[in-house]
């Protein structure tokens, strides 16, 4: 009966080991550049869903804004490095700090906002920053984007990054499994299922929803700002609506209030339009088809339908 | 200058009306938010182009493209929507999210990426009035989209197939139990909603051209308007959608151009701030 992971509330480190290995193992299957390359999107993306999958499947909150988030965090510590000189390693805490006091900002009055409004209102302020990083070209260098300076000079190659990528998602996945696990978590889980009745045990639901809509931005920024020291490079569309609903789509698709499906999720819906170029012309047709079939079959998403599937099987042997 | 400003802001904001009344339709029957909304505006017009193109009369071809968008929507319901009904409410964004994306890439194969023209429905010469200039197919806009939204009006109080749409969108186990078919109304919903995004892109191609990617910001404004007015009120749908376009008008006029977007989208973020269920929404209170 205790056979699926989320019977046992005091979940071991057995994923996080697994997920470690699995990380460390994977550049043995790794030919070239070009699949280092899509490993590090990959783990870029992951980091994004692991926060946001704390706001929209522990807190049941939607944002279809969070692109907005990772464009700040890119484009602040590409400003401050590129145009102010500064550091790498100030330039990104400072523009972090800078996103979560924006966030905390922008969360107090919109996290009022329930379901659709809360949707269009977070719409809202992504596509904002999308247009103001866009149209500020003396700062942002505008639609063209802008080019970032290296983490430091002695970074560089895909190998490397892959190594600080993997370093950063795991942390990611390990504060996110924790803060699951504490009181805060439960808390969290509370909500989603019923806000008056979470209120009614004493919890703090606007803190708590802040809280969570402040760490996704956070986690949102941090893959924003590494993406654009390693890639050298930093547009607009990297704010925009679209990679907005890219990310709910990976979160959504591995399975919400699964940290290891939004991980999954990641890779898939990263890995995905990479084969599917074969296929050019029906490449959108293709995704848009993905999209639409698994969530019609797998309304819960890849990982707990597969938990549930897997647990079925281990029922039915026994 | 202010007539002109006016002028603009109403031709857009009409056309934002009838994509929000088409949000509005779907909402109230089956409380899906239909992301791909914007898409059956883009088939509005690309379908009258090319039909057009291919030499059918234009009022032909306008027919054509409004019955292929409604086509394309009792599908959407048929195949995915209706299917997933028991999903939740984000899944089902990230089905009509995939819709879009299908039916944008479709466009691209069935047609190409190039971008259209329609012939504007009774020539191009511009009219003097006050201290502006409008377009005739300015005047079509505004009068087209004034007839649709009166039909509309009394296809919900004066029809039957109306009257099932409002039982179901107030309460679908009474409605059943009522005898009215559910799934007929679905489809019905999606089919009309189709109806009037299509009509909303033939209208404004004349004007502002089309292609396969128009749908996404035309759905996102859409969507906009429907929540400014308080989703699920058709008349908040027509108010939101000509504040819309009003404020969008007056904005690019006498603040930036290039910052339009953002005074609307700013602006709505603070009226959902200050009244969060829209203009004309209902209170909601939630059921314990």
């Amino acid at each position: 009966m205790a056979s699926s992971a989320g019977a046992r509330p005091s979940a071991s480190r057995t994923p996080l080991l697994a997920l470690a290995i699995l990380i460390a193992a994977l550049p043995l299957a790794l030919p070239n550049n070009y699949t280092y390359e899509i490993a590090i999107l990959v783990g870029l993306n992951a980091i994004v869903c692991v926060g946001l999958n704390l706001l929209i499947g522990y807190a049941g909150q939607i944002s279809l804004g969070h692109a907005g988030f990772f464009g700040l965090g890119a484009y602040g510590s590409a400003i401050l490095a590129a145009r102010g000189g500064w550091p790498a390693s100030i330039s990104i805490p400072v523009s972090l700090i800078g996103v979560a006091l924006l966030a905390w900002a922008i969360g107090r009055p919109i996290l009022r906002l329930k379901g659709h409004a809360l949707a269009m209102a977070t719409l809202g302020f992504g596509i904002i920053v999308s247009i103001v990083l866009a149209t500020e070209d003396r700062y942002t260098g505008g639609p063209d984007g802008m080019a970032v300076p290296p983490l430091a000079s002695f970074i560089s190659g895909e190998k490397t990054w892959y190594w600080i990528v993997a370093a950063a998602l795991i942390a990611a996945v390990w504060l996110a499994r924790n803060l699951i696990e504490s009181p805060r978590g439960r808390a969290l889980r509370a909500l989603h299922g019923s806000e008056v009745a979470a209120g009614a045990l004493g919890i703090d639901a606007a803190a708590h929803k802040l809280s969570a809509f402040v760490i996704s931005a956070l986690f949102a920024a941090a893959a924003g700002a590494l993406s654009a020291h390693y890639a050298g490079f930093i547009t607009p569309g990297k704010a925009s609506f679209l990679h907005s609903i890219e990310l709910v789509t990976m979160v959504v698709f591995g399975g919400m209030a699964s940290t290891f499906g939004a991980v999954v999720g990641a890779a898939v819906l990263t890995t995905l339009p990479q084969l599917l170029t074969v296929f050019k012309e029906y490449e959108m047709v293709l995704l848009g088809a993905v999209m639409m079939l698994t969530m019609i079959f797998m309304p819960r998403g890849l990982v707990p339908t597969l938990e549930r599937a897997f647990a079925a099987a281990r029922q039915i042997s026994r | 200058m202010i007539e002109q400003y006016l002028l603009s802001g109403v031709t857009t904001g009409a056309i934002y009306a009838l994509v929000a009344l088409g949000f509005t339709i779907i909402y109230n029957a089956s409380h899906v938010i239909n992301f791909a909304q914007g898409e059956f505006v883009m088939i509005g017009g690309m379908a009258s182009a090319a039909f057009f193109e291919a030499g059918i009369p234009l009022p032909a071809a306008v027919a054509l493209s409004i019955a292929t968008a409604t086509l394309v929507g009792v599908l959407l319901e048929k195949l995915a929507v209706g299917p997933a009904r028991e999903a939740s409410v984000v899944t089902l964004i990230i089905i009509t999210i995939g819709a879009s994306i299908l039916l944008r890439g479709l466009a691209t194969l069935v047609w190409d990426k190039k971008i259209h023209r329609v012939p504007a429905f009774s020539g191009e010469t511009p009219i003097a009035l006050g201290g502006a200039t409008l377009l005739p197919q300015v005047l079509w806009v505004l009068g087209v989209s004034a007839v649709a939204v009166a039909l509309l009006a009394w296809f919900f109080r004066r029809t039957l197939t109306g009257k099932a749409i409002l039982a179901v969108s107030h309460n679908r186990l009474a409605a059943r139990l009522m005898g009215i078919s559910v799934r007929r109304v679905l489809a019905v919903s999606f089919g009309l909603s189709a109806a009037l995004g299509a009509l909303a892109g033939v209208l404004i191609a004349p004007i502002a051209f089309t292609s396969w990617d128009v749908g996404v910001m035309l759905g996102l404004k859409g969507f906009a308007a429907a929540i400014l007015g308080g989703l699920g009120s058709s008349a908040g749908a027509v108010l939101g959608g000509l504040a819309l376009g009003l404020i969008e008008a007056l904005g690019a006029g006498y603040l930036s151009s290039a910052y339009k977007d953002v005074f609307a989208f700013l602006i709505i973020v603070a009226a959902l701030v200050f009244l969060p269920n829209g203009l004309l929404g209902r209170r909601a209170a939630e059921r314990v």
